[in-house]
Order: C-alpha cells, then structure tokens, then sequence
C-alpha cells in the first residue's frame, strides 16, 4: 500500500495548510474485510431490532409460563462453552490460513463445525421440550419474542455451519487461493459476531430471564 | 402440491386487472419474441444482464425505476380519478380493488422508483466521481439490482394472480394480520419487500465501501463531490435503517405464517410495537431518497451556475446532520396513538429542529446560483422548480411537526398533500434532473432540451394543480384514502386534482417522448468530448460513454472540482499535453450469479407467497447452488492490454484538445 504523503493544498482546501493526501483505492484485502464488517455491522442493527422487541414483550406471558419456570441455566451454559470454544478453534484455524497449513486449517475448522453442531443440537433440544411442554412460541408474546430472537441466531449459526462446510470444500480443493483467504477472513468475522450476539442473548434472554 | 395456488387466484370477475394483465403479458412476450427473433438475445446476456460494470447496472436500475413509474403513475391516475367521479357514488373502482390500488402506489413509488432511481444515478456516478474503475464488489451490486427486480416483479405478479395488499403502504397490524387479511395481499408485501430489501443493504453496503476505501489519489474527504457525499449519507442510512424494516417484516410473516403473537390483539401482542419499529425505518428512509437528490441539486445547480458549490463544507455538515438525526424523530408519524405530551413535544421539536439543516442548504443553493453566470438547462429548470416546491412541503412539514396541529391533520389529505409535496418535488424532481443531467454520460448523446422542459412544466403546473386542492380538502377535514364520499364542499377540490393528474401525465408522456426523439436524433445530439455541460468534477474528464475501465489512467486530484482545475490548466498550456504511461487494466469479468440468484428468489419468494414448500426448498437450494458455482470459478478477471487502453483514449483525448483549442481560440 502506498503510503499517504503530506502536499500543498489544493485551491480550495484552508490556504496554508498541509494536507494528508489520500493514497488512492485500498487492496482488496482491506476492501473485502471492511465490507463484511459493514454487513455485519447491519446485521446487528437487525438483531438490535429484535432484541429491542423481546424487551417490550418480555413480560407478556399471557398468563402461561415465564422465562425463570422455564429456563435450565445449566444447559444454557454447556451451549455457551460450545460457542466460545468453537470461536477459539475457528481462531485457531484463521491462523493455520494464514500461515497456509492446508491440514491444521482442516482440522480446526472440523473442530468449529463439530462444537457449533453441539451447540445447534443442544439449542434445538431445548426449543423441542418447550414445545412439547406447550411453551411454544404460539403461546404467548414473550415465548414469540424469545423463540424468535434466539431462533435467529440459531439460523446464523446453521447458515455459518453451510458457509463453513463450503470453505473446507474449497480449500480442499483450490487451496489459499486469494479470494479464498479473503473469505476464510469473513467468515471468521461472521463466526466471531455470532458469540457476541450470543454473549447478549445469554446475558439479556437467559439471566436476567431466569432472576426475574 | 400448489399450496394455496388454484384457478381461484386469477381475478376473473375483475376486468380491470385482468385487460391490463393480458395487454402486459402480450407486451412482454412481443419484446422477447422480438429479441430473440432479432438475435439481440446474445447481446443483451452478454452486455447487460450478466454485466457486472456499474455504468450498466446504474442504468438498468433506472430503466426499472421508470417502468415502475409508469405503472405507480397508473395507479395515482385511478385513484384521482376515482375520488373526481365517487361524489354520492361508488365510482368505478369497487372499495377491495380501490384498497390496493392506493397500497400498491405508496409501495410501488417508494421502493420501485424512488429507491431503484436513486440507487441507479449513485451506481452510475459515483465510480466515476471518485476517479475509480468500479465500485467495491462489481458482482455484488449486479445480484443487489436483480433482487430489486425480483421484488417488483412479484409486486407486479400480484395483478393477476392473486391480490395485493388492501393495507395501505405500511402494513399496520391488526388489519394486516391473518384474521382481518388472509387473503395472500400481505404475503406479496412482505416477501417482495424481504427480497428487494437484500438487494437495497447489498447496494447499501458496496457504496459506502466505494466511498470510503476506493477513491483515486488525492481525493480526500473534504475534495469530494457533494453527490459522493449525500451517497455516502444515504447509504450509511440504509444499512442503519433496512435491517429493522426487515426484522419488522419478518415479525409480521411468523404472525401470519406461524402463529406468533408480536403484534396481534391476543396473548400479549403489541401493536404500537410495529408502528415504532416500522417507522424507525420508514423515517430514515424518507432522507435515504432525499439526501442523493440533494446530492444532484448541488451538482446540477455548481455546474449551471459556473460557480462552485456556495458552502461546501456548511453542506457536508448539514449531510451528515440529516443522516443522524433523522433516526430521531420517527414518532411524529403517530402523535395520534397516544406516546402523551412530553413524548410528542420531544419528537415535534427534533422534527423542527431537522428542517434547520434543510434550510442551510437551500441558502447554500440560492447563493451558489447568485452571481454566477446561469444556463437553464432542463436539469437547471428541475433544480430551481424544486426550491421552490420543496420549501413549500418542507414548511407544511413543519406545520404537521407541530404536535397539536397533527391532531387535526393526521391521516388527512393535508398530509397526504405534505409528503407528496416533498417526495415528488424533492425526490422526483432530482431523479430527472440527475437522469437528464447524466444520461449523456452514459449513453454518449444528449435527451431532447425542447421535450425536456415541456416535461419540466407540465410536471410542475400539474404538480401544484393536484396536490394545492389536497392541501386545502384536507384541511376541510377530507380524510385519505376514501374510496367515495358524500361532502359537497370536497367536490370541487377533487376535480380540480382530478385535471393537475392529467397534466402532470402529460408530463410524463412528454419525457417519454422526449426518449423516442433523443434516440432518434442521436447523431445531432451526440457528445463528443463527453464534457457536454461544461462541467466541473472527474465524470465528465471521460468520454461519453465513458470506456469499460472508466479512466484509462487514474487521476490525480488536487482540490475540490478536479476536472474544473484541469481545465484551467490544460488551457494555459501552449503545447498538448504528454501522453500518459498506459499500463494494462484489470477488470472484473461479468457474471449470471445475480440473475440465476433472483431468479431462484422469484421461485422462493413465489412459493412462500402460496405455501408451496417444496417449491421454497428448491429455491433456497438452487440460490446456494449458484453462490457454490460462483465462488468455484477460477478466473474472475480479465486484463485489457495496454495498447487497447492507449487506442481508446487517444481518440478521447484528441476531442478534448480540440475542445480546449477552440475555447482559446474565442
């Protein structure tokens, strides 16, 4: 990348004054990556959205059941461990792309999807029992909301496990190529937001669900 | 096997749809047997519909835009006309077809014209404002405009197969919910705003990219052009504002689908919750389609003045005012529903407070304009109708901002008047100034002066002719979107509105005329030296149209309105100037992803409508399928050798000499 330069002004800038220079159009690299934080910059905005609903229909049970009868905090927390860890070994194998070890990549991004796997297992497990308990989301405006919100990571998480299944494939088959590492590094951002909107949804959702 | 589809959904008892349908499905099927049998079907695959080059892609989002004109403009003529003849009658629009009709034109003006217009001038010029090759992601921007397409094409299926919604434009609940709707209106709202909305964050996401990673060298922030600047606003907007507009959606498809309760009357739904939601988004977007015509005016208004842009930097200001406080004053679309005093005098004064910014750039326009040496052209003459026309909405906006006045103006014709007032004398009025201002840059030949400004007048009077009389009707306490109505004192308001239709359709027709004899004319209108309006920023240092690389070499800026200060220098040169080191050029190569993608879009967003779930899995695999293959090819680029690039621009560069000669030689 070219450097920026300090230059005269041009006629219209404040006379007298240097001015940083812009370099010109950055790599594609940075191109790719700066736009995928967009998205996922949006893809808060929509999760914020939904977060900004199940707290105005947190309360309404509609006199059936509320978030403390019905939330196991224990296997909420095994589900977590699943998450975090996954984030880890993802990092792990963000590195094995970087120093181009097709077999470490692997084998990390295995590791990924076998911990995100759990995670899904556990979390359609649960949404299975609430509703065979008749806490489904047609029950009332909070379950709506709740179902709803962690349903959407859920969705994330499964479209993240497609996403990262294609990666493997791919390397497998073109290696690091350098369209391929920009998007072994989206998907590491992808997988990486996915834990801090969890993180919310485990702090908002379950403990405080589960105090009150 | 057909869900909810069957004989049953073709409206054969309404004739109205029905004709207009079959003339639109004849048309159709003609065009495409007249493309195949022309042999024009290559050419446009391979020039068009695969292009991933922004100066294509900007244009076909324009075309699409003025189709939808058409058709929305069909719409308003119905509803004008019905409310003109439904005095102690029916009219001849039965209320469940008149009802769509109005939910159809509110839906159809602002996110298949207003969005695919400004997004298409932005496309189209940006790119080349900034002195780059292309935007961020060439293939992306082509799947963002082709699910655009799939979304007004679903919008435009519900005509005939089907309904539309009956809701009106925002789909408040409980009416939109599956007990007072379950008809599949609501459903061909929902999934044709869902999937155009993909498209519109994919738009959104790759312009600000463009914008703040892709500038040639030397184009700092404060160099850029004003549009560069109300695009980067306006973007910034959508991807803030479209992904609440689709979770709210998407809340309103697992009521109806699955049975949830977010905004039902029962087990502790909310329904003020979608009014909120929606207009979190919904207010937003009002500045997403305003602030790029803002953008044109300052183009538009600098380069016909002679003058640079008055206030430069008050304007960024004001830019990026606008883009943050207008996520602040959503409530005042519902003063009425019961937020309490304190609330609304909140949301009133931030919605004065709003016109503040509004009002700086007005000022900046008039002094731009004054002193300056004007040309009325016909983008001059929309720029200027327009100052006078948005202050007029803009103050009546003010007026409804007023809490207590809302009162007796909500839901009326008044504020019927008011947002037309600002929508079509600000966003209209700027997508035909940028459309006529820019169509030279992209075609190479200039749109017919004569036609141009007999459209900029009919629209105009027909403009004031309509809605003035809705203002006043309004104010006679005429509530929207009535089907008849039985006061006498409305009667003549609604004629009159009923004849400004007319003109302002003459308007249109004129513009469409207007396209006919440019074409056909073509070689008198042609522009040489690709610098038709003597302009003053990097668009217009290329030809017309601008070579597939935009630039041959990137240029270098030093200053605000580059290509004004390469004038400048290039006339004082006594000898020509040296010719530049071409280098190869890379380039990305064009791709069908987009249009198999919205194609399997369509099928999906089709099969959702009607509950045909096989046909939705079938989509989502074959929309996979093509992102798989897309990202499985191994050449994705393709180099135009030096020589060529030398060839193209030698050509561009001998017009322009002989230009600067001959304005020395005066």
């Amino acid at each position: 990348m070219v450097a920026a330069t300090l230059t005269q002004g041009g006629e219209h800038d404040r006379p007298g004054t240097l001015v940083m220079e812009h370099p010109g159009p950055a790599p594609k690299r940075i191109v790719t990556a700066y736009g995928f934080w967009i998205f996922i910059l949006s893809d808060m905005v929509m999760f914020s959205a939904f977060f900004a609903t199940f707290a105005v229909l947190s309360r309404q049970t509609a006199g059936g059941p509320s978030g403390a009868e019905l939330f196991d905090l224990k296997n909420v927390a095994i589900e977590t461990v699943c998450l975090l860890l996954s984030s880890f070994v993802c990092g792990l194998a963000s590195i094995a792309a970087d120093v181009r070890n097709r077999f470490w990549f692997q084998v990390a991004m295995a590791g990924t999807c076998i911990l995100g796997l759990a995670f899904l297992f556990i979390e359609v497990r649960e949404f299975a029992s609430l509703v065979a308990r008749g806490a489904g989301p047609t029950r009332s405006a909070f379950l709506s909301a709740f179902f709803t919100l962690v349903g959407c990571h859920g969705l994330h998480v499964s479209l993240g496990i497609l996403w990262l299944l294609t990666m493997m494939a791919q390397v497998f088959t073109k290696g690091f190529r350098a369209d391929i590492q920009r998007r072994i590094v989206c998907f590491a951002l992808f997988w990486h937001a996915l834990d801090i909107i969890w993180v919310a949804l485990f702090s908002i959702v379950y403990l405080l669900g589960s105090a009150t | 096997m057909l869900g909810k589809l069957s004989w049953a959904a073709i409206p054969f008892d309404q004739p109205i749809p029905l004709i207009v349908g079959a003339v639109v499905l004849v048309a159709i099927i003609a065009v495409l047997i007249w493309v195949v049998v022309a042999g024009h079907l290559p050419y446009l695959w391979h020039e068009w519909i695969t292009s991933v080059d922004h100066k294509r892609i900007g244009a076909m989002y324009v075309l699409l835009a003025l189709v939808m004109l058409l058709r929305g403009g069909s719409d308003a003529i119905m509803m004008r006309s019905q409310q003109a003849i439904a005095f102690q009658s029916q009219g001849y629009l039965p209320p469940e077809h008149y009802n769509q009709i109005f939910s159809a034109h509110g839906t159809i003006m602002i996110f298949f014209v207003g969005m695919p217009f400004v997004i298409g001038l932005m496309n189209v010029v940006v790119p080349l404002q900034l002195g780059v090759r292309d935007v961020a992601f060439p293939t992306l921007n082509s799947v963002g405009f082709w699910l655009t397409a799939t979304g007004a094409l679903l919008v435009n299926v519900s005509l005939v197969v089907g309904e539309f919604a009956r809701t009106g434009w925002l789909p408040y609940p409980p009416l939109s919910e599956l007990t007072y709707s379950p008809g599949v209106g609501v459903d061909y709202y929902v999934w044709s705003l869902l999937i155009s909305g993909v498209g519109t964050l994919v738009a959104g996401i790759n312009l600000v990219t463009t914008v703040l990673k892709i500038r040639t060298k030397g184009m700092n922030y404060m160099r850029m052009p004003m549009f560069c600047w109300t695009t980067l606003a306006s973007n910034l907007l959508i991807i803030a504002a479209f992904p609440i507009l689709t979770a709210t959606l998407a809340m309103l498809a697992l009521d109806r689908y699955l049975g949830f309760h977010f905004f039902t009357n029962e087990a502790g739904g909310n329904v003020m919750m979608f009014m909120n939601l929606i207009w979190a988004w919904g207010h937003p977007e009002v500045y997403i389609l305003v602030l790029p015509a803002f953008g044109i005016f300052s183009e538009v208004v600098s380069t016909f003045s002679g003058k640079p842009l008055f206030g430069y930097r008050s304007m960024v200001m004001a830019t990026m005012a606008i883009c943050i406080i207008s996520f602040m004053v959503w409530l005042h679309h519902f003063f009425t529903m019961g937020a309490g005093p304190n609330v609304n005098a909140i949301f009133g004064i931030a919605s004065m407070i709003i016109a503040v910014p509004t009002g700086v750039k007005i000022y900046n326009w008039l002094f731009t304009m004054y002193g300056g040496r004007i040309r009325f052209t016909t983008p001059m003459m929309w720029a200027v109708g327009f100052m006078a026309t948005f202050t007029i909405g803009g103050l009546t906006g003010v007026l409804v901002a007023v809490p207590p006045a809302d009162f007796l103006l909500h839901n009326s014709l008044f504020l019927v008047a008011h947002f037309h007032n600002v929508i079509i004398g600000g966003v209209l009025f700027g997508a035909f100034a940028g459309y006529t201002f820019w169509f030279p840059k992209v075609f190479g030949f200039r749109l017919h002066e004569g036609w141009g400004k007999a459209a900029f007048w009919f629209t105009l009077i027909g403009f004031y002719v309509t809605f003035i009389p809705l203002y006043a009707a309004g104010a006679l306490g005429m509530t929207r979107r009535l089907q008849h109505y039985d006061v006498a004192a409305w009667r003549p308001w609604m004629i009159a509105a009923g004849i400004g239709t007319i003109l302002m359709t003459i308007g249109v027709l004129c513009q469409v005329v207007q396209l006919a004899v440019s074409i056909r004319h073509r070689e008198e209108l042609r522009d040489h030296t690709g610098d038709p309006w003597d302009g003053r920023s990097l668009e217009w240092s290329t030809s017309s149209p601008p070579p597939v690389f935009n630039f041959a070499v990137m240029p270098h800026v030093t200053g605000e309105d580059a290509y004004w200060a390469m004038k400048a220098k290039a006339k004082q040169l006594t000898e020509p100037e040296e010719e530049p080191d071409y280098k190869p050029i890379e380039l990305p190569r064009n791709s069908p992803t987009g249009f198999v993608c919205a194609f399997f879009a369509t099928v999906m967003g089709f099969a959702l409508i009607w509950h045909i779930w096989w046909m939705v899995i079938a989509g989502f695999i074959g929309a996979f399928v093509t992102f798989v293959a897309f990202a499985w090819r191994d050449h994705d680029e393709y180099e135009i050798p030096a020589d060529e690039v030398a060839r193209i621009d030698r050509i561009n560069r001998a017009e322009r000499r002989n230009l600067v000669t001959a304005a020395g030689s005066v």
